[in-house]
């Protein structure tokens, strides 16, 4: 039982990927993300990891994709070909990808599996039932340090992008005495 | 193995068939509610000419979308189009799989535990009403989008960054009651507030989330797209926003949407901040009597009369504030509500860490 319902997730996260960037219209791709989203917050649930399946929708679904949607929208590419010839380095991207998969599925998988066993430690199995609890213990704990360094990179990002998006705004039309005199000569 | 699973599959069903009841039926109150709410508040009678005191009104605006012509515009995205209003439903009626309606009792029939006042209590229960209500954002910009029109599409892309901005003020304030509770489920966050009124995490010591609650409810209203917030549907500039192209039973889904949105954040406010099911007062008067067989009325009770209560609040809104502007929407909600709602968690986090010290 379970084994079908991991196929059925798993089959369809690979059909919606690949609608995503197989699809000419940018919404119907966005959407067919959507569902790959959904399917994958699925996933976490049958690995009864409810509080990462939430996240992952809140996140990627509720946040990310609705600002793609809206920057689909806004420049209102209706079908555009122009991101439909690139085979060539699709198909560069892809085959390394393969023989990576290739290798980590046949020589790397019990190493991987032994591995995975233990990401969360032996203290996070024993309280398995609450996962939001032994995600939170783990994080704080054993991984507080990247955890801190990935929220540093995020606000140097934010601030670069804050950056960025004032300065385009901000010259044209710019209200300081700067700019009138501008606007004079 | 088979009858066990039909049972509960039974037991499941009756519950949701009774909970969407419920939620239709309030939804059909809130219709006429609203009209006469605003009549009253503005010196007018409201609508009076269906049944007596027109209490028949919502019925026959039912009757009247029903039977509407459905008009798809030229050039619309017929798929997406149809698509868009069941998208804005179904996430607003899968969050109430979470809402304890009433006391936290169980009952075994056949060695199967049922809890009859929510449909399944799962540990994460209020990140479950987010991500879903999160989702509702897709049926307004995507009906937005296959309308093909401007206006449609305008309130579309409002809705869009709206609905995002004030979705992190409503996640951000619940995390201080998150914190005094310790836990995700509303049914434990319910069963935390349980004894008098000072108990609610509204008061609760160390830390009275009354400023997440003020953010929290300002958040709502935005997020449920209602007046002062409901610039995706701003008539005076956009027709009628997102819905301008619908009709019909596609116009009465986002109707329902909406109204059951408003239904479903009001429950979660008086869940998480009002206490809930629990009365102002420890235990409740049923039991006083000696009949705590019944105590279960009194506390879905006072769950109904919270509930109403910040419903009411949202037409007393609507009736008071005129519409803010786009740009002090924004201004409102990334420059005020997001540092206050910041400034709960810190305050909140220190004031329990401290308390757990002594």
């Amino acid at each position: 039982m379970s084994q079908l319902i991991f196929a059925y997730f798993a089959g369809m996260i690979i059909a919606a990927s690949i609608l995503v960037v197989a699809l000419k219209n940018p919404v119907y791709s966005a959407l067919s993300l959507l569902v790959m989203f959904f399917h994958v917050a699925g996933l976490f649930v049958t690995l009864h990891a409810e509080f990462l399946a939430a996240v992952q929708i809140i996140v990627y679904a509720g946040a990310i994709l609705v600002l793609y949607l809206f920057v689909v929208m806004i420049l209102n590419v209706k079908q555009d070909d122009r991101y439909h010839n690139q085979w060539r380095i699709a198909g560069f991207v892809c085959i390394p990808l393969m023989m990576e998969a290739m290798v980590l599925l046949s020589g790397g998988a019990e190493t991987r599996t032994a591995g995975s066993q233990t990401v969360l430690g032996p203290s996070a199995q024993a309280i398995a039932p609450d996962n939001t609890f032994a995600i939170g213990q783990t994080l704080f704990s054993t991984y507080l340090f990247p955890f801190e360094v990935a929220s540093l990179v995020l606000l140097v990002a934010m601030i670069g992008a804050i950056v960025i998006a004032k300065r385009e705004i901000g010259e044209p039309d710019d209200p300081s005495p700067m700019g009138q005199t501008k606007a004079v000569e | 193995m088979v009858t066990e699973f039909g049972l509960r599959l039974a037991i499941s069903l009756t519950q949701i068939g009774a909970v969407m009841c419920i939620v239709v039926i309030t939804v059909l109150i809130l219709t006429l509610a609203e009209r006469k709410v605003l009549g009253w508040m503005q010196d007018r009678m409201g609508p009076m000419e269906v049944g007596p005191y027109g209490i028949l009104q919502p019925f026959a605006d039912a009757i009247k979308l029903f039977f509407k012509e459905d008009i798809v515009p030229a050039g619309a995205n017929k798929f997406i189009f149809t698509m868009a209003p069941i998208l804005c439903l179904i996430p607003t009626f899968i969050g109430f799989a979470v809402i304890p309606w009433g006391p936290n009792w169980t009952f075994e029939i056949n060695g199967i535990v049922v809890k009859p006042f929510v449909i399944s209590d799962i540990n994460i229960g209020i990140l479950y009403i987010l991500a879903f209500a999160s989702l509702a954002a897709y049926g307004i910009i995507l009906g937005g989008w296959a309308s093909n029109s401007k206006y449609s599409l305008l309130g579309g892309l409002r809705s869009a960054a709206q609905v995002i901005s004030y979705e992190l003020n409503v996640g951000l304030s619940i995390v201080g009651v998150l914190i005094l509770a310790g836990s995700l489920s509303l049914v434990k966050i319910t069963d935390a507030q349980t004894g008098w009124f000072w108990n609610w995490h509204i008061f609760a010591l160390p830390a009275p989330q009354i400023f997440a609650f003020v953010v929290y409810v300002i958040s709502v209203v935005a997020e449920t797209n209602r007046v002062p917030f409901d610039l995706p549907e701003a008539e005076s500039e956009l027709v009628a926003g997102f819905f301008t192209e619908y009709s019909g039973l596609r116009f009465a889904f986002f109707f329902l949407a909406e109204y059951a949105n408003m239904v479903l954040v009001s429950c979660v406010a008086s869940a998480l901040f009002l206490g809930g099911w629990n009365a102002p007062y420890p235990g409740t008067l049923m039991e006083l009597v000696g009949l705590s067989s019944w105590s279960w009325i009194e506390s879905t009770m006072w769950f109904a009369v919270k509930t109403y209560s910040l419903l009411f609040l949202f037409f007393w809104l609507r009736a008071t504030l005129p519409r803010l502007r786009y740009d002090q929407l924004m201004r409102f909600g990334w420059k005020v509500l997001l540092p206050i709602a910041l400034a709960n968690i810190v305050v909140t986090a220190i004031a329990v860490f401290i308390y757990q010290r002594i």
